[in-house]
């Protein structure tokens, strides 16, 4: 029940990845490779100022999601410039910067040797310690991410993304200045990133630079392909599959370093099998 | 009055100039024919004015009081022009009506943050489509539309932007003789409202029936203006066109 409710907690965290990673790269059509940065950024932030200051979890959020957004404004004001390949490229190369300085700014990340002893959240007296309670907690903002979400997608600024993705030119002559709507979606992206970031630091209680790389970032972004761009539902079944199918490889019965082996050319193999059979993912309708 | 007009405009590409120092006037409440062969810059030109390209000289006027040395895309909408496209450029994959309802609501990032189009705003794009004959394909991606449908689709999201200066690049192209009396009633109704519309068209009949005034272009110059019918007449228009 334990291993359950781990997997369900994992499983939140990453429907909220992909939820806000969706905004840009389902709903605008931005092919961004530096998603695991701003989960990275949150992470880190909320971690120091929990243990450094000892604040209560959910203002330290608030402020990590804040700096995140901050981040992303500047690296999105400069990505915002781009389309196509070139976003890709540009946003990859910003994820490697930002998992660099997690890596060498020593004397506040803490490099690689991480930051443990990170605080469980509590509020008003509660402390949600236990995983029962944590997993609660990670419903709680899921759902609450979700509706964020859907309130963009379903204003007038979600349906400008979507023709931004169709054709960008053609939107901008009919006077929108698309530069804006692509950084205010890459921000408000970034800071819901970095509530998934927030819960993992807090959950795990331990952070390195390892799981912010951009090799992650590529895993967030096979959730929304599989699960299929620009769907809310998508996003949430999308991670569900990838968490739950390495952990059903090792109940098939392979050794646990087989199982991730197998794991990163499964995720090869269903997105080269999507590409070809089925490229608008499972519950999506879009193509990039 | 002139909504819009070039003042030695130059486009180049490379080493030849596509438009080559072009002065053209469109005025308020009439409908103007762009017309020459194949490769004459007719397009290239739209695509200038509007900011697709970025123009390499002269000066862009518009309402006789703002001259402009560059245009920019996003800006154009301001200065009151909008167009279609030669090559048809919906949003594919949204529906009709969100097609339409794209052009309408708020242009502002916050604003359209915190806006849901309203009634005004669908009761403004049910009278466009039912205008076009595609209002019981409302909920249809943009992109199953037939080519005719397209087209129509095109000029509506054209027409809902309230312009002044409208380009329609070939409109008729490929269109059923039905909905070319559509286009042509439309075309019509921009330019009684006072509106400045311009046509690519290469069916002089179109021309002669359509335009008060028109300009043929050749290799990016101007070689010809004045009414239709003098200037479908000339003959170094007919050299144009026969290729001489
Ligand atoms: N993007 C481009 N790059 C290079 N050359 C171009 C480009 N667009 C157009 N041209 C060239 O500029 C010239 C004018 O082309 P344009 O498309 O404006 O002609 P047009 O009058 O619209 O023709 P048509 O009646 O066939 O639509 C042609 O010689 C064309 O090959
Ligand atoms: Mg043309």
């Amino acid at each position: 029940m334990e291993y359950l409710i781990h997997i369900a907690i994992l499983v939140s965290i990453y429907s909220i990845l992909g939820l806000s990673l969706n905004l840009v790269v389902g709903e605008a059509g931005l092919l961004s490779v530096t998603h695991a940065a701003f989960y990275g950024i949150g992470a880190y932030a909320t971690a120091l100022l929990l243990t450094e200051s000892g604040m209560n979890f959910f203002l330290a959020m608030l402020i990590g999601m804040v700096i995140t957004g901050a981040i992303a404004l500047l690296i999105g004001a400069v990505l915002s410039r781009f389309d196509g390949d070139f976003y890709a490229l540009g946003s990859l190369g910003f994820n490697v910067i930002v998992f660099s300085i997690l890596l060498n700014w020593q004397s506040l990340t803490n490099g690689p040797l991480g930051i443990p002893g990170i605080a469980r959240p509590s509020l008003f007296g509660f402390s949600f310690e236990s995983n029962t309670s944590f997993l609660t907690l990670s419903l709680v903002l899921l759902a609450l991410v979700w509706g964020i979400c859907t309130l963009i997608t379903r204003s007038s600024f979600g349906r400008v993304l979507h023709a931004i993705r169709e054709d960008e030119q053609a939107i901008q002559v009919f006077g929108y200045t698309t530069t804006y709507y692509k950084l205010v979606i890459f921000v408000l992206s970034a800071m819901l990133a970095a509530v998934a970031g927030a819960l993992f630091a807090s959950y795990i209680t331990f952070i390195d630079p390892s799981s912010f790389t951009v090799n992650e970032s590529i895993f967030m972004l096979s959730i929304i392909i599989l699960g299929g761009l620009a769907s809310h539902r998508g996003a949430v079944l999308g991670a569900a599959f990838l968490i739950i199918l390495p952990e059903a490889l090792r109940f098939a019965g392979f050794p646990t370093d087989v199982a991730a082996q197998m794991r990163q050319v499964t995720y090869g193999a269903i997105l080269i099998l999507l590409m070809l059979y089925r490229p608008q993912g499972l519950l999506g309708e879009y193509r990039l | 009055m002139s909504l819009l007009e070039t003042k030695k405009l130059v486009k180049k590409f490379g080493g030849v100039r596509a438009v080559d120092h072009v002065d053209v006037r469109f005025e308020a409440g009439m409908l103007t024919g762009l017309i020459g062969p194949n490769g004459s810059g007719k397009t290239t030109l739209i695509n200038t004015l509007t900011g697709l390209l970025p123009m390499d000289g002269g000066t862009v006027v518009v309402s006789d009081n703002v001259a402009l040395h560059a245009v920019r895309p996003t800006s154009i909408a301001t200065y009151g022009l909008t167009r279609t496209f030669q090559s048809v450029r919906l949003f594919e994959q949204m529906s009709v009506l969100d097609n339409l309802l794209v052009v309408l609501t708020e242009r502002n990032v916050w604003g359209a943050l915190f806006e849901r189009h309203g009634k005004y705003h669908l009761d403004t794009a049910e009278d466009i489509l039912k205008k076009v004959g595609l209002w019981e394909k409302h909920h249809e991606l943009a992109g199953t539309l037939s080519y005719g449908q397209r087209k129509l689709l095109e000029i509506a999201r054209a027409v809902s932007m309230r312009a002044r200066v409208y380009f329609f690049d070939e409109p008729f192209a490929g269109l059923f003789p039905e909905m070319r009396k559509v286009v042509s009633a439309i075309l019509h109704e921009l330019r009684e409202n006072g509106a400045a519309v311009v046509l690519v068209e290469h069916d002089m009949d179109l021309i002669r029936s359509l335009a008060d005034y028109c300009y043929v272009l050749d290799s990016g110059t101007v070689i010809a203006e004045g009414a239709p019918e003098a200037v479908l007449k000339q003959a170094n228009v007919i050299d144009a066109y026969l290729g001489k």
